[in-house]
């Protein structure tokens, strides 16, 4: 059949673009139009051009801000990743074990974030907490709202804990994909444990670890709900990372111009680090499918 | 290198089997000389794999031992037999070169760093891949990680036994010619006791001096390809082996006739009264197409020409009946009788060959 030209088929197209319009581009945009205005008020706005990127980019305050939330997430990469991989090869390769061990491993990524705020809110608390409690009776100082590397301790600890089943679980599926041939011949090999792991788990997990440390970095790096409600970024600004300093920032001191200026900053950070996982990914599929 | 002994061997994957349908892998006792090779033939699910897993360590043995040399193995794993195992879908690990792929297991084993790139050097030389040596071993074709897979097999100069668990499944068939070429090859040069498991006829033939043909848990026979051919000790053998297989017609034997369905056919041998279900078999390529009173009247279905040959496709009572017949033979007008070469028609008795009274000199193989 021949094709037929015809420019109306365009409309086909019109409700997506609407849909995007209104769900994307006209909030982003808005948040354009107040990065390069000030206001004093009632509805009257002067433009600034970049004025407000410039404050930020020179602000003392958001470079520690990002100098913080780089350290956070470096830490608990550097600790779920291994930890993930490790919980994943303990873990049964079949039988009832694998599905209980599956279950309870799904369980922290089931729980809402200022749930699991709050539990470790609590928990470390040293009147009513456990943790806090026991640590207090074992006659160590504890005191996260008063303590800057107490507070790191744990809004690390309670991130490992939220999130390692997600790197064990994505291992765990790299670890199952591995046909049993390639154990049987490691061992006729006489390669030792490590070199199983080096040569033959590692790099079936390759992919799916690149995804885990892609998500684990994005999270990290936008975390907001769980150190706000354990810390509300204190003491000090010790744990304010670069979404709660965004927060005060905008709702607190309602500096929409810099606020929107930062926002578009992040975004675009972002998109930066996405891209480059996603080139990553696709040459590593590409160095696979050759 | 050793010779395997399968002393009593049988094995059940239930923790107490009962009867002998239990047992996936029954009752067997078989001396597998050194530095022969051996294939393993038989349909999915005859227990191949349950007695390649058995000598290889994988599995122990239910019932029996089996022996390397004189050395008893049964309960000793895959390392200490010092047996290479090629399997059915290539291994090879990914982010190593060509090169450290075949020196690994010498590598683990400490040798001597001279000797391994001569070693090294020598297999790449057999399987091909010297010019890859360098490249890494990620994204390479089906084929030439096989080919690794063969070659990491084969670097070690001291393996009791080289495994093969149908090792050609993922190759290409104009490869496959290749490979089993070079491991024919390899065998003749190096002198390796090679055990290959496959389900196709062709590999086993072609590849091994003796096979072994498993049917339903059970070797039912371990012979030279020519005995398989010539007397098959049980149906099994004969309709596997062979495209097409045996024909098989029941009949009543009685001395040196068998009768089928009340036609007389004329046996090699003198047979002694015979109890249970009797058959006649014998191999397409030993029937011929006759006309008038002799043979047995069948009814021609339709030829198949297959290049080299043609296969006719008859009935006889209802079941069919194969013949091979030369390359451009027309079937001539009345022609709607079959004959068998005497001394080719084997007689079995519930499925297993009985031998005539006196025994009769296999003619050479003049229509294969």
């Amino acid at each position: 059949m021949d094709k037929v030209q015809n420019n109306k088929a365009w409309f086909l197209v019109l409700p997506v673009l609407l849909l995007v319009a209104f769900s994307a581009v006209i909030p982003l945009m808005t948040v354009v139009n107040y990065s390069v205005q000030d206001t004093f008020g009632n509805n009257v706005f002067f433009w600034e051009g970049l004025t407000w990127f410039q404050e930020v980019l020179t602000s003392k305050q958001v470079h520690a801000a990002l100098g913080r939330q780089l350290m956070f997430s470096a830490i608990i990469l550097a600790i779920q990743i291994p930890l993930g991989i490790a919980v994943a090869l303990c873990m049964p390769k079949r039988g009832v074990w694998a599905s209980v061990c599956l279950v309870l491993m799904a369980l922290p990524l089931l729980i809402p974030w200022n749930v699991v705020g709050t539990i470790w809110q609590i928990l470390g608390r040293t009147d009513i907490g456990l943790l806090g409690y026991v640590l207090d009776q074992l006659g160590i100082s504890w005191n996260y709202s008063r303590n800057a590397l107490h507070a790191w301790i744990i809004v690390v600890v309670m991130d490992v804990w939220h999130w390692t089943s997600l790197v064990a679980l994505l291992a765990y599926a790299g670890l199952q994909s591995i046909p049993q041939a390639y154990y049987q011949a490691a061992r006729i090999d006489q390669a030792s444990r490590w070199k199983v792991f080096r040569y033959i788990e590692l790099p079936k997990m390759a992919g799916v670890l690149l995804i885990a440390i892609l998500l684990r970095f994005m999270d990290s790096f936008m975390i907001y709900t769980e150190p706000f409600v354990v810390t509300g970024g204190g003491p000090g600004t010790a744990t304010s990372f670069l979404s709660i300093d965004l927060v005060k920032l905008a709702l607190g001191q309602f500096d929409l111009g810099p606020a929107a200026a930062f926002s578009i900053m992040y975004f675009l950070v972002i998109l930066l680090v996405c891209w480059v996982f996603y080139t990553v990914m696709t040459n590593l599929d590409k160095a696979e499918g050759r | 290198m050793a010779q395997i002994t399968l002393d009593n061997l049988a094995h059940s994957y239930l923790p107490k089997p009962k009867g002998e349908e239990d047992y996936a892998l029954k009752q067997l006792d078989h001396v597998w000389n050194d530095g022969e090779a051996y294939a393993l033939l038989g349909a999915s699910g005859c227990g191949k794999s349950t007695l390649l897993n058995i000598i290889s360590g994988l599995l122990v043995p239910s019932r029996g031992r089996i022996l390397f040399g004189d050395r008893d193995v049964t309960r000793a794993d895959t390392v200490a037999r010092n047996i290479a195992q090629v399997f059915q879908f290539p291994v090879v690990y990914d982010t190593m070169s060509v090169g450290d792929n075949l020196s690994f297991p010498l590598r683990n084993r400490g040798m001597d760093a001279a000797y391994i790139a001569a070693r090294v050097q020598k297999v790449a030389r057999m399987i091909g891949v010297e010019d890859m040596l360098g490249r890494k071993a990620r994204g390479l074709t089906a084929d030439a990680k096989q080919k690794i897979s063969l070659g990491r097999g084969m670097v070690r100069e001291d393996v009791n036994a080289i495994l093969f668990d149908e090792p050609l499944t993922v190759i290409d068939p104009h490869m496959k010619w290749e490979l089993r070429t070079q491991l024919k090859a390899l065998h003749n040069e190096f002198g390796h006791t090679m055990i290959y498991v496959t389900h196709d006829q062709t590999e086993a033939l072609t590849f091994a001096d003796k096979v072994v043909v498993m049917n339903d848990g059970r070797v039912v026979q371990l012979g030279t390809p020519e005995e398989l051919f010539d007397r098959p000790e049980h149906t099994f053998v004969g309709y596997f082996i062979g495209s097409p297989g045996m024909n098989l017609i029941d009949a009543e034997v009685s001395g040196n006739t068998a009768d089928c369905a009340g036609h007389a056919v004329p046996l090699g041998g003198s047979y002694k009264a015979l109890r249970g279900r009797v058959q006649i078999g014998v191999r397409p390529e030993f029937v011929t197409l006759a006309s008038g009173e002799e043979g047995l009247p069948v009814t021609i279905r339709r030829i198949e020409d297959v290049g080299r040959h043609q296969i006719m496709r008859a009935e006889f009572a209802g079941r069919p009946l194969n013949a091979i017949l030369p390359e451009g033979m027309s079937v001539p007008a009345g022609a709607n009788r079959l004959k068998f070469v005497p001394e080719r028609v084997n007689v079995y008795v519930d499925d297993w060959r009985v031998s005539p009274l006196h025994s009769v000199s296999t003619p050479a193989q003049e229509a294969v």
